[in-house]
């Protein structure tokens, strides 16, 4: 009789199976995954939780970007810029282009003395070794040692792939441009005598970089012989086995040319080109006085309105100097301070009106 | 031959599944408007509407259309709109009259009361037809209730069709005989109960259950969350690739507009892949803002799905802009940390594989940070899928930018050594704690501020309920029908014969619209 019909006996929604049989149990199992009832932390965005989260971002914040700031503020840093294009710069003679190996002195003096490891950098603006043809010229393979792509470098490399009918090595626009202008420094003693500055050349490129990646091809024989059916690249002077005297530092793993593969990110880069060490905790590195820099200017820059500069600075746990970390910090940590005091005043003003009593249905 | 002698009599009783009356004033009170569309006569259409409370007896009035022929119907349907709109400078009467291209959609109209209306298969032809559509439909939509009984399938499927076309709602058609074939189909939503008229509803609906009341749950339980689940994956889905994208355009100003990427290559490619999809996948899955049992205790949950609010235009751009924001913050903070600038050894950090490293492990922790904050329902799974994409992350890296596979393959994983050598930079965490810190404020904050400005719903004021038990349900009184109305019904009128061979109901091809 249909007046006793419980539609929660039938299981199955067919036509009624033959007696006897097992009823087909479509029904969905009843676990906690299956029926969406996991169990789950359903946070919610309280006063409680929000306010106190701004004011703790702001005090912790600002601490942080003082100190950060504070460290960079004691870094000594000095910037030479010895492009040249002003007609009153030593190095304006070197602009010309029929001048091949030119050599110029520009004087400069430290205010203060600088202590610890002093580091020297050459810098570059406007250029652009992030251009997307330019990076993606190079054959890490070849870098690696690997005898094929030595003798048959990748189309990458294109135009600055094969020169005088024999491949580049190292291939690639990247390694054709690297800079080549080399900085001596000096300082000018009390009696106009000038001591050169010991710089020291290994030890400027990521470990990685020299050990790891970048390999000469392998072989008992002299560099030389290793390299012999290749041309150098085109705007180099010397080949590319002949970087160094140091055979630690000569080929594929000199480290000026690994520094100069690290491609850099934004078109005013710097770049490690000599270490000097420090002494002892005596005498500081470079004292304060009288220094002149002699450059032998080979790289032209000119031409496409790119500055070269000279940096000599010294280090913290930071890095050089740089405080925009420093101040974006203090910046936003007071911010969120000022927000989190406003949101206070507004949650005061606003919750007290708003009904937030339980729903009536 | 004597006169003939009274045997007895039978009656099939019809009986209402369970919960039915319950439901259909639950779908009311989610304004969803429900019409019964039968096959019955009408003395037990209208009976069984009084019995699942479509009509109740405090309604303001019960018209009921039964003309023959076109005028006596047309008439009918005006004299019943009269008392609730204008009919000076109609839009319905100036569309009939020019007939534009664009599809015509009739606006909401608020009548001054609760009528119910019910008309019957031979005037529904009549009605269906021309110049009378728009009448009845305006006039039905202005009812609580609509009853339309004694309807051929053909017919079931054309008002479903006619509500489709000129107005901007959504129908769901729920039948469970073959009769109800062509509605199902027809409708946006199609719903088949099992039962014991067979297959067919089943077999050509869009979701099939076998009771009646089981609606309840498939729209404000199931229906409901994947609408919320929907417009959270949409949004943040696009939000995480404006974000992913938008800083190449930044890079372009720097890079000389050569078009080179910020990221590393591989990176792009796992990117949507297998960073990020699974945390997403978990917020589409199992994601709920409140309780099933909640959800059906408050059907006014219901509304935010019915006028779009979650993901329309005005959302798309606010994560259009958000992305925008997030990617300003992604590029120049990391670019500000390493311009012109050093290691802690002297060394290279402004090199391009340092800075991609630091913008893409930026870039997806500030990802995670936005779907941590997107997800209000944190079973274990979602903690695994968003925690261990971070986690793979790393690991991926560390594989990627390993000696082994970059030395075997140089050319095509070109960042040997760029992770040890980057982790472990203080301006590396620092940035990335930096621009997670700017892009999360303005999140926080707002998500803080909303309901206080703008409340949507019930939903901003029942998050904060929650946290107390729920209030006990009040038992919705059931307003039963007067002893007068019973279930029952004399099979004395006649039946479908005068309709079918008049023709009306046979389809005819509309003519193809240019």
């Amino acid at each position: 009789m249909a007046m006793n019909y419980n539609a929660k006996d039938e299981v199955d929604g067919g036509p009624p199976c033959a007696p006897g049989g097992t009823a087909k149990n479509r029904r969905p199992d009843n676990t906690a995954f299956k029926q969406q009832r996991l169990p789950a932390w359903q946070p919610i965005l309280t006063a409680g939780t929000v306010l106190p989260t701004f004011f703790i971002i702001g005090l912790i914040f600002i601490p942080i970007g003082i100190g950060i700031f504070v460290t960079s503020n004691n870094i000594r840093e000095i910037e030479i810029d010895y492009t040249g294009t002003e007609p009153s710069s030593p190095c304006n003679k070197c602009l010309s282009p029929n001048v091949t190996s030119c050599i110029c002195t520009i004087n400069f003096t430290l205010e203060q003395s600088f202590e610890g490891n002093v580091f020297m950098y050459y810098g570059l603006s406007n250029f652009y070794q992030n251009h997307r043809r330019y990076v993606k010229s190079r054959d890490d393979s070849q870098l690696n040692g690997d005898h094929g792509a030595l003798l048959n470098p990748s189309k990458e490399c294109e135009p600055y792939r094969r020169s005088e009918d024999k491949p580049i090595a190292p291939c690639g626009a990247i390694a054709n441009s690297m800079f080549n202008d080399t900085l001596e420094l000096y300082l000018v003693g009390n009696d106009s005598e000038s001591t050169p500055v010991p710089l020291k050349k290994k030890g400027i490129a990521w470990w990685t970089d020299k050990n790891v990646k970048f390999r000469n091809p392998s072989g008992d024989t002299p560099l030389e012989e290793r390299f012999k059916d290749t041309a150098k690249p085109v705007n180099w002077v010397k080949p590319v086995y002949m970087l160094d005297p140091d055979q630690d530092n000569n080929g594929f793993i000199n480290e000026d040319f690994i520094v100069w593969m690290r491609t850099a990110a934004l078109p005013t880069f710097r770049k490690l080109y000599r270490l000097i060490e420090r002494k002892s905790d005596l005498h500081p590195t470079l004292p304060a006085g009288r220094y002149y820099l002699n450059i032998t200017y080979n790289y032209p820059v000119h031409s496409f309105d790119g500055r070269k500069r000279m940096i000599l600075s010294t280090i913290s746990w930071m890095g050089g100097k740089n405080p925009f970390l420093g101040i974006a910090y203090i910046a936003i940590g007071s911010i969120s301070f000022l927000l989190g005091v406003v949101l206070l005043v507004i949650n005061h003003k606003y919750r007290n009106s708003s009904n937030t009593a339980d729903i009536t249905i | 031959m004597g006169t003939p002698k009274l045997l007895g009599a039978t009656a099939i009783e019809d009986k209402l599944q369970d919960g039915v009356p319950e439901t259909i004033i639950t779908l009311n009170k989610a304004k969803i408007k429900v019409w019964v569309l039968t096959g019955d006569k009408q003395e037990t259409a209208v009976n069984i509407a009084y019995a699942c409370n479509i009509f109740h007896d405090e309604m303001d009035g019960i018209f009921i259309v039964e003309g023959k022929d076109n005028e006596t119907v047309q008439q009918e349907l005006r004299d019943k709109m009269k008392p609730g709109c204008l009919l000076e400078s109609d839009p319905i009467n100036s569309y009939l009259t020019t007939k534009p291209k664009i599809p015509f959609r009739i606006p909401e109209e608020v009548p001054n009361g609760t009528y119910g209306l019910i008309i019957n298969g031979h005037s529904l032809a009549h009605a269906l037809e021309g110049n009378l559509q728009l009448d009845l439909l305006r006039t039905a939509c202005m009812c609580k209730g609509v009853i339309c009984c004694r309807m051929t399938p053909l017919q079931k499927a054309q008002v479903v069709e006619l509500v489709k076309r000129y107005k901007k709602v959504v129908t769901l058609a729920i039948g469970d005989g073959a009769n109800d074939v062509s509605m199902i189909k027809a409708a946006h939503i199609g719903v088949g109960i099992s039962g014991q008229e067979g297959m067919q509803a089943m077999l050509n609906s869009d979701f099939a259950f076998s009771q009646f009341h089981h609606l309840q749950r498939l729209l404000f339980v199931h229906g409901r969350w994947s609408y919320n689940r929907m417009c959270k994956f949409l949004s943040y889905f696009f939000y995480k690739n404006f974000a992913f994208t938008l800083v190449h355009f930044w890079y372009a100003f720097y890079s000389g507009f050569s078009a080179q990427t910020v990221y590393d290559t591989w990176f792009i490619t796992f990117y949507n892949l297998v960073y990020t999809s699974l945390p997403v996948l978990g917020l589409s899955l199992f994601d709920q803002d409140v309780n099933e049992t909640w959800s059906l205790r408050f059907p006014e949950l219901y509304e935010p799905g019915q006028h779009n609010l979650y993901f329309n235009k005005k959302e798309f751009v606010k994560c259009l802009l958000h992305g925008i924001y997030s990617s300003l913050v992604l590029f120049f903070i990391p670019m500000g940390a390493i311009y012109n600038s050093v290691r802690g050894d002297g060394k290279e950090i402004s090199d391009y594989q340092s800075f991609s490293m630091i913008v893409q492990t930026s870039l997806l922790c500030v990802v995670t940070t936005q779907i941590a904050l997107e997800t209000t329902y944190w079973t274990m799974i979602s903690h695994i899928f968003t925690w261990g994409s971070l986690g793979f992350y790393f690991c991926i890296l560390f594989f990627l930018y390993s000696d082994g596979l970059c030395l075997m393959f140089p050319n095509v994983f070109q960042f040997l050594g760029v992770a040890r050598n980057t982790l472990n930079l203080p301006q590396m965490w620092l940035s990335i704690a930096l621009s997670m810190i700017l892009c999360m404020l303005p999140v926080v904050g707002y998500q803080f501020l909303k309901p206080l400005f703008w409340p949507v719903s019930i939903i901003d004021r029942i998050h904060h309920c929650m946290r107390h038990p729920l209030p006990p349900p009040i038992r919705t009184k059931l307003k039963h029908p007067s002893s007068r109305r019973s279930a029952y019904a004399f099979s004395h009128k006649q039946g479908f014969g005068a309709l079918i061979t008049s023709g009306k109901t046979l389809k005819t091809k509309l003519p193809k619209q240019k």
